[in-house]
């Protein structure tokens, strides 16, 4: 049974009409399942969200526990809510991607090496009572392997960490990928991010924090065997909670209050 | 034995992709560290190589020779990349925990290994099997090295607590080095060794002999 298979016809033919049915295949699936992929990964952020401000219980449904969040889009440089931005088809990705809706940072700024930051945000605030308690902002930044996306959530004095999680990460498994450790994402609650004169002083640091230090409320244990990913934590948050990151926000948002408690 | 039962069973213990061919190991040392993930990535491998094995065997005659890898490779792709879909859409969680290692199975020898030495030669039902048993063999190593890692390094199964670590108020000091990678290589090494003591027909005769130390010699004589 010799056939002519190794003729150029024969293999180019055979190339072509693999390629066109395997690529029709994936496509096929890739377009059916897109909707079920896209609500998890909403799912998912969702889930994180109420996380990291320790809003999940067991008992409810990540849906029925998130209405109680409302989400807000802010304007970073100026530090005030913008109602001008879709809510809904907002993504920080295509909004730092593009040159007229993001800045561009200098190495000196770049601290968290994300390269491009978007002008706009999307905060999410958790109510009782009618009353902020739980404010929780986006976050991004290199690690050791790629760049971390994560939601930090603040108490309503912008000062106090209620939680920081993590929802996507490439580091290294057992090390670096600790920081979705239960252990040490409780080591942040109650941290302080800034002194009294407003500096960011919040860090990771080598080893044990000394507990009766003065500088123990801004820091928090290094993971073993991941330095880096904590330097890369500390300076994600450095830059998020500073001017060129929430920082005009908070200012706003403190201003905001003191100005409705009078 | 008929020659389907051969194909089916002589890859868990006789031709163990893991054990004697050494093939296969950078998943069953990466994705280890506990049972649940391991369990979806063995049935995802075991789909892969069987469903894969099934379509170069169908197609054998007409695949040319001077590009067969590449088409062996599309096939295999478009497989992975279909359970990667599948399990991105249906089990998010495990699909987020064992990241890229899922589209790794591309490159698993075991696939590659299964389509061009049986397939290329054999009809598709014999291939299917074939492939079947393979990943059969794959799970059993991969599943025993999760059950030990699991049990001795968190001390739970499936996530359930069996000895309650010392962290969370019990007894039993965890074993940290086992939820890392290269424990792995370790314990399969330890059953490689349990497994050519029990067959062995297994071991491979040594490449070398040290030859005598030749002042000893001229002492002898």
């Amino acid at each position: 049974m010799i056939r002519n298979n190794d003729s150029i016809s024969k293999t180019l033919l055979v190339a072509v009409s693999l390629c066109f049915f395997c690529s029709a295949v994936i496509s096929f699936t890739a377009v059916s399942l897109k909707d079920i992929q896209e609500a998890n990964v909403r799912l998912d952020q969702q889930k994180k969200i109420l996380a990291s401000a320790n809003l999940l219980d067991e008992n409810k449904t990540v849906e029925e526990l998130f209405t109680s969040i409302e989400s807000k889009i802010i304007n970073l440089n100026t530090g005030k809510y913008d109602s001008s931005v879709d809510l809904a088809s907002f993504s920080e990705r295509d909004f730092a991607r593009d040159f007229d809706t993001s800045i561009t940072l200098s190495s000196e700024q770049d601290i968290a090496t994300i390269k491009r930051r978007e002008n706009y945000q999307k905060v999410y605030l958790h109510y009782v009572n009618n009353e902020i308690s739980a404010i929780i902002l986006p976050v991004r930044g290199y690690g050791l392997w790629g760049t971390l996306y994560g939601f930090l959530a603040l108490e309503s004095d912008l000062k106090t960490i209620i939680g920081l999680e993590f929802y996507q990460h490439k580091e290294t498994p057992g090390l670096g990928a600790e920081v979705d450790n239960p252990r040490w994402k409780a080591l942040w609650e109650g941290k302080k991010i800034s002194s009294e004169t407003g500096e960011i002083l919040i860090s990771v640091i080598k080893g044990s924090v000394d507990k009766t230090s003065k500088t123990a409320q801004y820091q928090v244990d290094g993971l073993s065997g991941a330095t880096i990913t904590g330097n890369g934590v500390t300076n994600l948050l450095s830059f998020w909670l500073g001017d060129l990151g929430y920082g005009p926000y908070i200012k706003e948002t403190l201003n905001e209050k003191e100005v409705a408690d009078v | 034995m008929s020659k389907a039962k051969e194909a089916l069973l002589n890859p868990i213990f006789n031709e163990n992709p893991i054990a004697l061919q050494v093939l296969g190991i950078c998943s069953a040392l990466a994705i280890t560290g506990s049972l649940y993930p391991t369990l979806i990535m063995c049935v995802a491998l075991t789909v892969v190589v069987s469903f894969s094995s099934l379509l170069v065997s169908l197609i054998r005659n007409h695949i040319p020779n001077n590009i067969r890898i590449i088409v062996q490779m599309t096939i295999i792709a478009t497989l992975v990349m279909l359970v990667d879909e599948l399990l991105q859409a249906f089990d998010y969680e495990t699909s987020r925990t064992l990241t890229v290692f899922v589209g790794l199975i591309i490159t698993n020898c075991i696939v590659m290994g299964r389509a061009e030495a049986f397939a290329m030669q054999n009809g598709p039902w014999l291939s299917f099997v074939d492939g079947f048993g393979n990943g059969l063999g794959y799970s059993i190593i991969l599943i025993l090295l999760a059950f030990i890692k699991e049990l001795l390094g968190a001390g739970t199964l499936f996530g359930i607590e069996i000895l309650p670590l010392v962290q969370n108020g019990g007894w039993y000091v965890g074993n940290n080095f086992l939820l890392l990678a290269p424990s792995s290589f370790f314990l399969i090494g330890l059953m490689i060794w349990a497994l050519r003591a029990w067959k062995t027909e297994q071991v491979e005769v040594p490449q070398y002999k040290i030859a005598k130390n030749s002042l000893e010699s001229e002492k002898g004589a």
